[in-house]
C-alpha cells in the first residue's frame, strides 16, 4: 500500500535535515505504529507524506499503490486515498463543519470521477457516523473546530475519516490531550474502520493508545530513521524502560 | 496654491455646469451656501488623504463603459416594490406602483412640485446636521442639485421592501438622487438598493427613526467595474429605534460610502455593515463612517470586510463620538481586510472619541493574508487550492453579511459573492 524508500526531508528555511534516510513498507490491511522521542521526525513524517509546504524532499520516494505522491498536490493525494488525522486539529471560523465535510467528500469524488453525494444522501450518511462517534448536530452545524475541546478535534478528525474512506490513514498523536475515556472513544471509531484494503499508519508517544488501536508492527523512530521494527511487544518495552534502552542498542 | 483657494476654484468650476432644479427651493438654496461655504473636497483634507476626490469633484465625470451580464437581477426573488431608474431617470414602465400597504411613496419631483408635503421639511435637514463636526460637501452638493429620488414614510409595518434598482445605460452619465425615509413610531420598512445608477452616482439617503422605529437597508452597488459612486446615508434614531445598513460592493472604480448616524435617543440599536470584493489597481473602495451616540444605552456596530487581490485598495474611517451623558453605550467597530497578494493595500483610521464614564467601547482593525494553516488542512481533505481559498474568503466576509436580518437577502448577496470569486482562477 504505502512504500516510503530512503526519504531525505530538510526545512526549506533553515536547511536542518529532519528526515535522514526512512524507509518503511505497510501493506493493505496492516496498522503500523510509529514511536520515538521528541524530535524524531515523526509528524514531519506526516506532514511529507500529506504534502504540507516547506519540507524539501532530497532524496528517496513515496508511493501509494506504486503511484508516485510526492508530486501530488495535497488534494490529489486525499484523492488518491491518503488522510491525515492531525495532531492539531486546525479550526476554521465561518466554514460550517457540515459545509466542508460536503464540500470535501464531494471534492474527492470528483477528483476521482464519481458522481457527488446528494445533500439527503450525504446527510444520512453523515448522521449514522457522527452518531458513533457521538457528535451531536449542534457540534456538525458549528464553524470546523471552533470551540471544539480536544477530544471533539479528535473525534472529529475521525468523522472526517469515516466520510472519506481513505485506504492509507495516517494518525498523528492522535491520543494526545485526551483522556482515558475520549481515547477509547477514539480508538473505536478507528477500528470501526479497520478493513482488508485499508492500512493505517499511527504515530504516538505512548503504548497504551496501542492497547485500543492494536498494531501489526511498531517501529521506532530516533534522529531522523526508523532504527528498530518488530511487534506489538516492542511498544511495551518502551512503555517499560523508555527509549534509552533501544536506542544504546542500535547505537 | 494655498488649499482655500484651490478649493474654491474647483467648487466654482463644478458649480458653473449645474442649474438649481424646481422647488424645494429654501432647502436647496441651503445647500448650495454650505457648499459654496465649505468648497468640494480636496485631497489634502483630513477626511480625504486616503481617497483622492477629484474625479468625483471635478465638472464632467470620466465615462465608464456600461456592464452587461446575462445574470438575473439581484433580489429578483424578492417580492418588493421595484422603482427603477435609468440613469437617474426615473422608469415608469419598469417600476411597479408606487402603493403599498404600511408606507406612502412618492418621487422626490412630485414633492418638490406639491405645495404640501411632509417630506419638504425633512429633506436636507440630516445632511445638514450631518456636516458637523465633519464636512461633506459633496452631500450638501446633492441636496442642492438631486434630480429626482424616492421619499418613503412608514406608518406601520410596510408590506414588502421598496427596492431601488438604478440601471446605467449612458456611459457618460453623471447622476444625483436624494431619498428621504422617514419611519413613524413603532413602524418597520426594508429599503433595498442595487445597480451602478450612473458613470458617477452622488447619493444621499436620509433616514429619520421615530421612536420604536426599525429601518434596515440593504445595498449592492453594481459590478460595472469603470463606475464612480459617493454616497451617503444620514440617519437620526429615536428612543428604542432600530436601524441596520448593508452595503455590498463589488467592482468599481471608485466608491466612496459614507455613513452618518446619530443615536439620539436611548436604547437605540444601529448598526452599520459593509463587504467589499475588489480586483485589479483601478479598484478603490473607501467606507467613512461617523456614529454618535447622544442618548442612554444605545448599541452600534461596525462591521467592514474587505477582500483585495491585484492592488486593490480599501480604506476605512470609523468615529464612535460618545457625548457627555451617553452612558452605557455600548460601541464595537471592526474592519478587516484579507489581501490575497502583496500589492494590494488597506489604509484603516479607527477613532473614538468619548465624554462619558460608563461605556463600552471597543475597535479593532486587521490585515492579514489567507490562513496557510486552514489552507492546507482543506486541501489534505481533499479541496483544491482555488476552492478552499474561495471558501476561506467566503468565511471571512460571514461576518458583516450576518448583519443582515432577512435570510433570503444573505443568500442572494453569498452567491453573488461566490459568483464573483468562482470568476476569478
Amino acid at each position: 500500500m504505502l512504500e516510503i524508500k530512503g526519504l531525505e526531508v530538510k526545512l526549506q528555511e533553515e536547511d536542518k535535515q529532519i528526515l535522514k534516510g526512512v524507509n518503511l513498507s505497510i501493506g493493505a490491511g496492516e496498522v503500523h505504529a510509529i514511536m520515538g522521542p521528541n524530535g524524531s521526525g515523526k509528524s514531519t513524517t506526516s506532514y511529507v507524506l500529506s504534502g504540507k509546504d516547506g519540507y524539501e524532499v532530497t532524496a528517496g520516494s513515496v508511493t501509494l499503490d506504486g503511484v508516485d505522491v510526492l508530486e501530488m498536490e495535497p488534494e490529489e493525494r486525499a484523492a488518491a486515498g491518503l488522510f491525515l488525522a492531525f495532531q492539531y486539529p486546525v479550526e476554521i471560523p465561518g466554514v460550517g463543519n457540515m459545509t466542508f465535510l460536503r464540500t470535501a467528500v464531494n471534492a474527492q469524488r470528483k477528483a476521482r470521477g464519481e458522481d457527488e453525494m446528494s445533500a439527503g444522501e450525504f446527510l444520512k450518511v453523515v448522521r449514522e457516523k457522527a452518531k458513533a462517534l457521538k457528535i451531536d448536530a449542534e457540534m456538525l452545524k458549528r464553524p470546523v473546530n471552533v470551540g471544539f475541546s480536544g477530544g471533539e478535534k479528535k473525534r472529529n478528525e475521525i468523522l472526517q475519516m469515516a466520510m472519506l474512506e481513505p485506504k492509507m490513514c495516517i494518525l498523528d498523536e492522535t491520543d494526545s490531550g485526551l483522556d482515558v475515556d475520549a481515547m477509547k472513544l477514539v480508538a473505536e471509531g478507528v477500528n470501526a474502520l479497520r478493513s482488508e484494503g485499508r492500512s493505517f499508519l499511527v504515530i504516538t508517544h505512548y503504548q497504551r493508545l496501542l492497547d485500543h488501536i492494536k498494531p501489526d508492527v511498531v517501529h521506532i523512530m530516533a534522529n531522523g530513521r526508523i532504527v528498530k521494527s518488530g511487534g506489538p511487544e516492542l511498544a511495551l518495552e518502551v512503555e517499560n524502560n523508555g527509549y534509552a534502552d533501544i536506542l544504546a542498542e542500535v547505537a | 496654491m494655498a488649499l482655500a483657494k484651490l478649493k474654491s476654484d474647483a467648487t466654482q468650476a463644478r458649480l458653473a455646469g449645474l442649474t438649481l432644479p424646481e422647488g424645494l427651493d429654501v432647502a436647496r438654496k441651503d445647500a448650495l451656501s454650505r457648499v459654496a461655504a465649505m468648497g468640494l473636497p480636496h485631497k489634502r483634507d483630513e477626511y480625504w488623504k486616503y481617497t483622492d476626490p477629484i474625479s468625483l469633484t471635478q465638472a464632467d465625470p470620466i465615462a465608464a463603459a456600461v456592464f452587461h451580464s446575462d445574470d438575473s437581477p439581484l433580489f429578483a426573488g424578492v417580492d418588493s416594490v421595484k422603482i427603477v431608474f435609468v440613469d437617474g431617470v426615473f422608469d415608469a414602465d419598469g417600476s411597479d406602483d408606487l402603493s403599498c400597504a404600511g408606507v406612502e411613496i412618492d418621487r422626490l419631483v412630485d414633492v418638490a412640485a406639491a405645495d404640501i408635503h411632509w417630506a419638504t421639511d425633512l429633506y436636507g435637514t440630516l445632511e445638514a446636521r450631518g456636516q458637523v463636526p465633519v464636512a461633506r460637501p459633496l452631500a450638501a452638493l446633492n441636496t442642492a442639485f438631486a434630480t429626482d429620488g424616492v421619499v418613503i414614510r412608514a406608518t406601520g409595518k410596510a408590506a414588502k421592501p421598496i427596492s431601488l434598482v438604478y440601471l446605467h445605460a449612458d456611459e457618460a452619465s453623471d447622476v444625483m438622487l436624494h431619498c428621504v425615509v422617514r419611519v413613524e413610531a413603532g413602524a418597520e420598512v426594508t429599503l433595498l438598493e442595487t445597480g451602478p445608477a450612473a458613470a458617477r452616482f452622488n447619493s444621499v439617503l436620509e433616514v429619520d427613526v421615530a421612536e420604536g422605529g426599525a429601518f434596515h437597508h440593504v445595498r449592492a452597488q453594481g459590478r460595472d467595474h469603470e463606475r464612480r459612486a459617493v454616497t451617503h446615508c444620514f440617519a437620526r434614531i429615536a428612543s428604542n429605534g432600530l436601524f441596520k445598513s448593508f452595503t455590498l460592493t463589488a467592482n468599481g472604480t471608485m466608491t466612496r460610502n459614507e455613513c452618518i448616524l446619530e443615536l439620539l435617543g436611548d436604547d437605540v440599536v444601529a448598526h452599520v455593515a459593509g463587504a467589499c470584493v475588489g480586483d485589479g489597481d483601478d479598484f478603490h473602495h473607501d467606507d467613512t463612517i461617523f456614529i454618535t451616540h447622544d442618548g442612554l444605552r444605545g448599541e452600534s456596530r461596525q462591521v467592514f470586510k474587505k477582500v483585495l487581490r491585484n492592488g486593490a485598495v480599501g480604506v476605512f474611517q470609523g468615529k464612535i463620538l460618545v457625548k457627555a451623558g451617553a452612558q452605557k453605550t455600548d460601541g464595537y467597530q471592526i474592519s478587516q481586510s484579507l489581501l490575497l497578494d502583496g500589492d494590494s493595500q488597506f489604509l484603516a483610521k479607527p477613532e473614538l472619541e468619548i465624554y462619558a464614564d460608563d461605556v463600552i467601547c471597543s475597535h479593532g482593525s486587521t490585515s492579514g493574508a489567507i490562513d496557510e494553516d486552514a489552507l492546507f488542512y482543506m486541501q489534505s481533505r481533499g479541496v483544491g487550492r482555488k476552492a478552499a481559498t474561495d471558501l476561506l474568503t467566503l468565511a471571512f466576509l460571514a461576518e458583516a453579511l450576518e448583519e443582515i436580518d432577512n435570510p433570503a437577502l444573505v443568500d442572494d448577496l453569498r452567491d453573488r459573492l461566490d459568483s464573483w470569486l468562482a470568476r476569478r482562477s
